[in-house]
């Protein structure tokens, strides 16, 4: 309760534009800010770096594969009303997730494009974490590589971008321990041999190691909750969406590395 | 989908010595994984890569389910004259992909 | 702003350890380990009881590896690689997987260079043994240690 309370007061203070932004205060110095390839061991920096041997560059292939395909009753690809995802879909990875008006909610990239697809190809959604949807995002992340993230200002957006931040501030689990415990306060440690890193998003869709394929960033979010012990959110749940926008405000100007890998 | 990923260099010297890289995806199923039932989940691998130059076979790898998924694999080879290379991955359960590319030697 | 208090850090990372220490491998990649004498039998078939000698063949691996689901692995081999002196295939073996072989590579003379590299599984950390048959008949290897670490949050099979 004191939580909403907290949101409450501060979307009044951001309406009343007393406290800009006042939520997107960076708990680590942006000084200090490092993206979780700079954790990682020669050997993966050197498959991230190199496209000939990034395991990711096959989603981006793919990727493009599917948005030149019809699809739909509509009969149209992806490339039919976005043409060359080349200049379209420069820097659209790097300022999701956005506002959706007609839903009044916040989108991340995967459900914008499954909502070009019920919406404008007049096809299914394609189901969370298939390669297809995978593909697809990863192909149009790609897009914004290099490009710093800058999050969609919309007003409408700062009230779901400070639920975010709660729940990453938030204690949870049997273990009663928030985001904030590892990756604000002990990124500089090690957890079973794992660097436990600062949660920067800049790489997603990421190849990991771990999965051995391509994986979302929900995906990500949903491993670390069932460390937490606490309760996972499903696929597409607003508070996946509102952390993962929190985690971009965080990593505001830090560069887009889509397909990254992660082990 | 599959898709395979081949980096030959375009173009070479005679007698240059060129690095091959291919990539494929293929979820390499190691056969000794269990679903959360206990299941064993079986063995779907490819089993076996060979790049021919010309048709003449140039390299030739046998994997194992110890091959990393969506293998990868490099070698070299000497540019002797232009033409084409082809790739091919034979796998369990009938798996069989292609791909090729072109060399300009001069 | 409000911000809980936060645990000191020795509770925290007690904490956190042990939460990764008790969470369940979802799935299992290790049933039943090769041991030394699968591997030297698999060696045996490739080498038909020939002697193996040390020497001219080189094998980069990372000694300590982040994930043993992608280890990536050169082999080379010294040889002139000319048509009556070359390399005629290398083979990776492994102690601790599954399954002793790592990986078969046939090569040809006019390969100029006697270089592979793959990407991988090491089911833990071991001793990889790698050998080289050259065109006059002998072979020749040599051995690397790896240390795996493993990854901390694993999640259910999706
Ligand atoms: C017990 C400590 C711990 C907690 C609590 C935790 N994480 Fe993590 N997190 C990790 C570790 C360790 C990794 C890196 C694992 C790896 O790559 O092997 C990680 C990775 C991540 C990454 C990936 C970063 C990258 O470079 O791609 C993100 C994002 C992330 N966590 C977000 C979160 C969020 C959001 C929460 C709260 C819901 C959370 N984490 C809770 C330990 C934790
Ligand atoms: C019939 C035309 C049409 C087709 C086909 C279509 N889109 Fe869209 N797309 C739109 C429109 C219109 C928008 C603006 C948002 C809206 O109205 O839904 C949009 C927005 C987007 C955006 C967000 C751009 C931004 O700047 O925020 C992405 C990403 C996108 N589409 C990807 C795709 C992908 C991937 C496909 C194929 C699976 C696709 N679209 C197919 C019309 C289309």
């Amino acid at each position: 309760m004191k939580a909403t309370a907290t949101i409450v007061l501060t979307s009044l203070l951001i309406v009343a534009g007393i406290v800009p932004r006042p939520l997107i205060a960076t708990e680590i110095p942006a000084s200090e800010r490092r993206s979780g390839y700079t954790f990682m061991g020669a050997e993966t920096r050197a498959m991230q770096d190199d496209d000939t041997t990034n395991p990711g560059m096959l989603g981006v292939l793919d990727g493009e594969a599917l948005w030149n395909r019809k699809a739909g009753s509509a009969g149209k690809s992806c490339a039919g009303c976005h043409q060359d995802a080349k200049v379209t879909m420069k820097g659209v990875a790097a300022r999701y997730p956005a506002y959706d008006k007609e839903l009044s909610r916040p989108v991340n990239l995967e459900q914008r494009i499954n909502l070009c697809r019920t919406r404008h190809q007049q096809a299914e959604p394609l189901a969370y974490e298939k390669h297809e949807l995978l593909a697809l995002t990863t192909y149009v992340a790609e897009q914004s590589r290099g490009m710093p993230i800058t999050p969609d200002p919309t007003p409408e957006l700062q009230p779901f971008v400070a639920k975010g931040r709660d729940l990453f501030m938030h204690r949870q689990g049997q273990l009663n321990i928030a985001c904030t415990n590892c990756h604000d306060d002990n990124w500089d440690k090690h957890l079973a041999g794992a660097a436990i890193t600062q949660a920067m998003p800049t790489g997603y869709p990421i190849y990991r190691l771990d999965w051995q394929s391509l994986g979302s960033l929900e995906r990500r979010l949903r491993n670390c909750i069932t460390g937490q012990r606490a309760q996972n959110y499903d696929y597409g749940a607003v508070e996946l969406v509102e952390l993962e926008l929190y985690l971009m405000a965080r990593a505001r100007g830090m560069p887009i590395e889509t397909p990254a890998v992660r082990p | 989908m599959t898709a395979a990923l081949i980096n030959v260099p375009k173009k070479a010297k005679a007698g240059d010595i060129i690095e091959i890289k291919a990539l494929t995806s293929h979820v390499m199923e190691t056969g000794y994984r269990h679903t959360a039932t206990g299941e064993v989940i079986p063995r779907d691998i490819i089993t076996s890569f060979t790049c021919r130059f010309e048709g003449d076979e140039v390299f030739r790898a046998d994997f194992f389910p110890a091959t990393a998924a969506n293998p990868f694999i490099s070698f070299f080879t000497n540019a002797s004259k232009s033409g084409k290379f082809d790739f091919e991955w034979i796998g369990d359960n009938g798996f069989s992909q292609t791909a090729s590319a072109s060399i300009t030697v001069e | 702003m409000r911000r809980q208090p936060v645990p000191t850090r020795r509770r925290f990372l007690g904490l956190a350890a042990g939460a990764i220490g008790a969470l369940p491998a979802a799935i299992s990649v290790r049933p039943a380990e090769a041991t030394p004498e699968m591997m030297a039998t698999a060696i045996r078939a490739v080498t038909g009881g020939a002697p193996v000698q040390t020497g001219k063949v080189k094998l980069d691996i990372p000694p300590l590896v982040e994930n043993g689901n992608s280890v990536p692995m050169t082999v080379s081999v010294t040889s002139a690689m000319t048509a009556n002196d070359y390399v005629k295939s290398i083979h990776v073996f492994n102690e601790k997987n599954p399954q002793p072989n790592l990986g078969n590579f046939y090569l040809k003379p006019n390969a100029g260079r006697a270089q592979v590299s793959t990407r991988v599984r090491l089911a833990d950390s071991q001793k990889i043994t790698a050998i080289a048959k050259l065109s006059d008949g002998s072979f020749w290897s040599t051995t690397a240690d790896v240390v795996v670490t493993l990854a901390a949050c694993t999640e259910d099979v999706i």
